[in-house]
């Protein structure tokens, strides 16, 4: 691909970086404004997911010079995306279901949703108490 | 090492014989982290409320940090591809350690925050959260490492000796595919909390 003219390499690598900053923003916005539901998952999508693909493209397109190169190579990848959605949507059909012929996910939301907050609050339990004890300790250390 | 170059081209394709391989092994790691991005996303809308709540321990500034040295390191690899149609030795060698010296950072920070998480208690047993994200982490930098080996064995075996410039612009395109592996892994396990 040596004959092609070469993009401007640092216009698309600011334009990267100002996506990326958008990305970090828009679902931080969406916390400080204190978005719930449908307009915190549009916010979070567009900005965080939606901003991907365009970076993804960016890349591709001018950094890896899919846009230059010979046909072929856009029909690979093509392809193996294409596998990867026949795998993706052979198996979902099963794996989005909780049970099915002859089987029952064990698994439970609720359950897990619970471990997680009864992990989340021995930690905090732990820190407080180590640094109580820190606390104990220099006040000791001082007297 | 003289060796007798066998196949250079591909005359159906039009394209360069290690290009194209490099197409290849980038078509086959789309469907290796194109599967795990697509069973975490599957995952993730099935049990969303418990993978929010693990997904909100995870350090947004060290991700932030690591999209930004990728980034970078993707533009790096870029001059050192031009500099290498340049047929400019030591331009081409000092780009590639720059992207070298950047893959060096994200896996420093990387190291950083496993052992900050596993201090934490948060380990690959810790839940399917935890599972995923040491997996699809683990996967990604492990490639990150080896960009950076073969990095160091086309900048010091090729391109010091004036041979085989087109070696810099096959490991770039692997490269920015590790790159935008990266730009889809970071707001799935740092953002969308």
């Amino acid at each position: 691909m040596s004959g092609h003219k070469h993009p401007s390499y640092l216009k698309i690598y600011f334009t990267l970086l100002i996506l990326f900053i958008i990305s970090v923003l828009g679902p931080e916005m969406a916390h400080v404004l204190g978005l719930e539901g449908v307009s915190r998952a549009l916010l979070v999508l567009s900005t965080a997911f939606g901003i991907a693909i365009w970076k993804a493209y960016l890349v591709c397109a001018y950094f890896m010079h899919l846009k230059v190169e010979k046909i072929y190579a856009p029909y690979i990848l093509l392809a193996c995306l294409s596998l990867l959605f026949v795998f993706f949507f052979g198996t979902a059909t099963d794996a989005m279901f909780a049970n099915g012929h002859n089987w029952v996910k064990k698994y439970s939301e609720d359950k897990a949703l619970a471990e997680v907050i009864a992990r989340d609050e021995h930690h905090e339990d732990d820190h407080s108490h180590s640094e109580s004890h820190n606390e104990s300790h220099s006040e000791e250390k001082s007297h | 090492m003289a060796h007798q170059i066998v196949a250079t081209g591909r005359s159906r394709t039009g394209i360069p014989t290690g290009r194209l391989a490099v197409w290849w092994i980038i078509g086959s790691e789309i469907v290796i982290f194109g599967g795990l991005i697509a069973t975490y996303l599957l995952n993730r809308f099935n049990h969303g409320p418990s993978w929010s709540a693990e997904a909100a321990h995870t350090n947004t500034f060290i991700g932030a940090a690591n999209t930004f040295w990728l980034l970078t390191s993707s533009l790096f690899v870029v001059f050192a591809h031009a500099a290498s149609e340049r047929k400019d030795a030591n331009k081409t060698r000092m780009w590639i350690w720059l992207t070298i010296m950047l893959g060096g950072f994200f896996m420093g920070f990387k190291s950083y925050e496993y052992a900050t998480e596993i201090l934490h208690g948060y380990t690959i047993f810790t839940s399917n959260f935890w599972s995923f994200y040491y997996l699809a982490t683990g996967l990604h930098g492990f490639h990150v490492l080896c960009g950076m080996v073969i990095m160091a064995i086309i900048a010091e075996n090729d391109i010091k000796n004036e041979r085989n410039w087109h070696r810099v612009e096959n490991i770039g395109l692997y490269w920015h595919f590790v790159d935008i592996v990266w730009i889809f892994l970071f707001p799935l396990m740092y953002i969308a909390k």
